[in-house]
């Protein structure tokens, strides 16, 4: 048992956990400024004060993630440097030119702006002000572009040389990283995750609060936005989803093979295995509930086309690389994990999608009966946090899938890890983080919830200036 | 050596100067909600004076985090391998200071709010405090092996250096960050801030005289570079007392002026006394160089240009932020 807590797991492990939790606030905060921004949009637009309200505190719920993932943000960036010096010195002449635009460009926009923004709602005019958000949006999207070409360069490198006396990769065309065609196919799906992200945790949240038949036109306004952001992102991100499929099937035929569960090359036409036991011992699949076509149909859009199994797919990665990397490296990869990780992501936007169709259908102006479909809201309330798993499953197929690479056929996750850590210190690192993790999920999702049940006409001490009496009665009415 | 090697070096301290300057002050004052403070009125109050700005002063460190991977990978990641520890002991602090703003509005007893409050103080002291040893730790020899990796011992990180840096530093970032209340405040804390600071600046006279004196003895710095060393000790005097003598006359703006500069004269000292390294080892054959740390040309090209066009438009709402929030922050009893 202690073998196993070895410093390249513990490494591993804490990066899969530091990312994921992390990743939770990022796509949340990218949508929620979007949906803030339209919020505050619709007021200057429409001078109807309740959509300045709706700005408002949804603003103090975007904010409260903002907090998180900007603190949780440091430790990725330092990270690299901690647990995988070896990696940064193999792929500092690409990653840092990215990290540093993103931080000239996009940290300083969202940081300064989203201050301005804060603390600006009595002084602005209402346009100006909705301009903060505006940039605070911009500023998180366009982070979201340079951190993915960072990562699009590890799954699909392009651009460079390798360095015949160092060993490194080298920059030698820059327009090349940027124009990697992984980065737009993986750059569009992730954006518009993260809008469904907040699109749906708008309209759950605010479903809650209409079973509860709390502030009724309020949270019934704001499903409708949650929803039809949510729709509109949740279909675009499904079809760029099915682009960068079209993609991985050429780039990447293991990871591909691994999330549809095939050892074998298919016959065609293939069909598509909604469940699968899998045997990865013998490299088997022992029973599956298969629909004809469907994966021809998924992989080529067309009705015929084999897929190639990860049987060829691995015979095909020894072929290419056992002359530099040697005969002993396992290409399979966690096979079980990528393929219910892609029926989770896959499977969870679709119901997303139906989700928001029936909810914007029973909200409809002509005959509005949103409010006595209890069902549908108490569905929608769960819903909340589906996008969440979601966003995590899509990178486990991506992440997982890059096995065994940190950078894709150029460095493995073995020479990549710090040589100077030890398992001790990751042990420690690990516990701490997990204990601080836990408490700021769990303050922040108590927070969000007192938010929640306070609702939009309490003002909240977000000035500092105001301090209420933290005894007075209405401290403790829910 | 190249110019643009050099250049980015130069670019690192200056991100590192912004840092300190600006950060500088953000953490003085969250070290002064319990050495000034007396009551919540008087911490909201100073709160409210970085409230719009600690989260862009903190892009500042980020930026420069970013630019070291960028322009010098084999610094970076020798650097923060080797302080494993220290770094992540900075991470704590930034991560518990760094809620503490947004959670502290939110909690709704008396007893969550001071929890807050706290996180918010303990990760002021601790952040600059432990940045100070490691800025102090790397100015010393390191057992650095030939691919570059520091394997720092608990000597290498702890010692006397270390310590009287990192009290150092996280004494002049309270003396900064006083004088940034009283350039921002009205009121009570104005003048109490003032009457610290008077003090203060005497354990900060003594102090410099001991970090002086280590330097001497921990460091080549003053054996290999004496003449630009001895300099910019001077400097860091005369702004210390610069610093004494605005205080003492009452004048903020030029008080905040002297208290950064000696800030930034700290980064300067640091580097200057570095260069051309990076890394010091023991072994002076596996010092790693500026000349083979860095990326290659066309990656330092590249960030030249993009600095060149991203800084300035950075720096215009930057500037324009603090131009925004320029007036004083008013004391609850009026």
């Amino acid at each position: 048992m202690l073998m196993a807590l070895d410093v390249l797991s513990l490494a591993r492990f804490q990066f899969a956990m530091t990312t994921v939790f992390h990743f939770f606030f990022v796509p949340f905060s990218i949508g929620m400024a979007l949906v803030t921004a339209i919020m505050e949009t619709m007021y200057v637009v429409k001078k109807n004060e309740q959509y300045q309200k709706m700005a408002k505190f949804w603003g103090k719920i975007f904010l409260l993630s903002f907090a998180v993932g900007v603190v949780t943000g440091l430790i990725q960036e330092f990270q690299f440097g901690m647990n995988w010096s070896d990696y940064s010195r193999f792929m500092g002449d690409i990653f840092g030119a990215p990290l540093a635009i993103e931080a000239l460009l996009a940290f300083f926009m969202e940081s300064t702006f989203i201050g301005l923004w804060m603390f600006t709602w009595d002084r602005f005019k209402p346009a100006l002000h909705a301009a903060m958000i505006w940039f605070v949006w911009l500023g998180t999207t366009l982070s979201a572009i340079w951190i993915l070409s960072a990562n699009a360069f590890m799954q699909h490198p392009t651009g460079f040389a390798i360095n015949e006396v160092t060993g490194r990769v080298k920059l030698v065309d820059f327009g090349a990283v940027i124009m990697n065609p992984q980065l737009w196919v993986e750059f569009p799906h992730v954006i518009f995750g993260a809008f469904t992200t907040a699109g749906f945790a708008v309209a759950g949240m605010a479903a809650w609060r209409l079973l509860k038949k709390d502030n009724v036109e309020f949270y019934h306004k704001s499903v409708r936005i949650g929803l039809i952001v949510g729709l509109i992102s949740v279909v675009a991100a499904m079809g760029m989803g099915d682009l960068q499929t079209q993609f991985i099937i050429k780039d990447q035929p293991m990871k591909f093979a691994a999330t549809e569960g095939i050892y074998k090359d298919t016959e065609d036409p293939a069909p598509w295995a909604l469940v699968e036991l899998i045997d990865t011992k013998d490299h088997k699949v022992t029973g599956n509930i298969e629909i004809p076509y469907l994966l021809s149909l998924l992989s080529y859009h067309k009705l015929n086309g084999a897929v190639k199994g990860m049987d060829t797919a691995n015979k095909e990665l020894h072929a290419k690389y056992d002359k530099q990397f040697g005969k002993d490296m396992n290409y399979y990869v966690p096979v079980k994990t990528l393929f219910w990780s892609f029926r989770v992501m896959a499977g969870g936007g679709m119901f997303l999608a139906l989700v928001a169709v029936l909810g914007l259908w029973f909200s409809r102006k002509k005959k509005d009966t949103l409010l006595k479909q209890r069902w549908l809201l108490y569905v929608m309330g769960v819903t909340t946090f589906l996008p969440f798993i979601i966003n995590s499953a899509g990178w486990f197929v991506t992440e997982l899938g890059r096995y065994p690479w940190t950078v894709y056929g150029l460095f493995t996750i073995a020479d990549s890890i710090s040589p100077t850590t030890t398992a001790g210190q990751l042990l420690f690192t690990n516990i701490v983080y997990f204990l601080l993790f836990s408490v700021l999920g769990g303050v922040m999702i108590y927070y969000v919830k007192r938010t929640l049940r306070h609702g939009p006409d309490a003002d909240l001490d977000e000035n500092y200036g105001t301090s209420t009496d933290p005894f007075s009665k209405e401290a403790f009415q829910a | 050596m190249s110019g643009l090697q050099l250049l980015w070096f130069i670019l690192i301290a200056v991100l590192f100067i912004g840092f300190f300057f600006l950060e500088g002050f953000d953490f003085g004052v969250g070290m002064a909600t319990r050495l000034l403070a007396k009551n919540e009125d008087e911490r909201d109050q100073l709160i409210a004076t970085i409230g719009p700005h600690w989260d862009g002063n903190e892009v500042w460190l980020v930026t420069a985090g970013g630019a070291m991977f960028a322009s010098f990978p084999m610094w970076y990641a020798s650097l923060f391998s080797g302080f494993y520890i220290l770094f992540f002991l900075v991470l704590v602090g930034l991560i518990l200071r760094g809620v503490s703003f947004e959670f502290a509005g939110h909690a709704e007893t008396a007893w969550g709010r001071s929890v807050w409050r706290w996180t918010l103080f303990i990760g002021s002291l601790m952040a600059p405090f432990i940045l100070g040893m490691i800025f102090t730790a790397i100015i010393q020899p390191l057992p650095i092996d030939k691919a570059g990796n520091v394997f720092a011992t608990l000597g290498n990180q702890v010692n006397l250096l270390t310590i009287v840096g990192g009290v150092a530093v996280t004494l002049l970032m309270l003396i900064h960050g006083l004088n940034f209340i009283r350039l921002k405040t009205t009121g009570s804390v104005r003048t109490r801030a003032r009457a610290l600071n008077a003090k203060l600046i005497w354990v900060l006279y003594a102090g410099l005289v001991v970090f002086a004196g280590l330097l001497f003895i921990s460091t080549d710095f003053f054996t290999a570079r004496p003449l630009s060393t001895g300099l910019i000790v001077v400097l860091l005097v005369i702004f210390a007392v610069l610093t004494h003598y605005s205080i003492a006359k009452d004048n903020e703006l030029l008080s905040l002026i002297g208290s950064g500069v000696d800030l930034a004269l700290v980064v300067v000292l640091i580097f200057n006394g570095l260069f051309p390294r990076v890394m010091i080892a023991t072994n002076a054959a596996n010092s790693i160089l500026i000349q083979n740390a860095s990326s290659s040309p066309l990656t330092l090209t590249i960030m030249t240009i993009v600095t060149a066009i991203l800084l300035p438009i950075a720096l215009a709402y930057f500037i324009w932020s603090y131009t925004v929030f320029h007036k004083r922050v008013p004391s609850k009893e009026g």
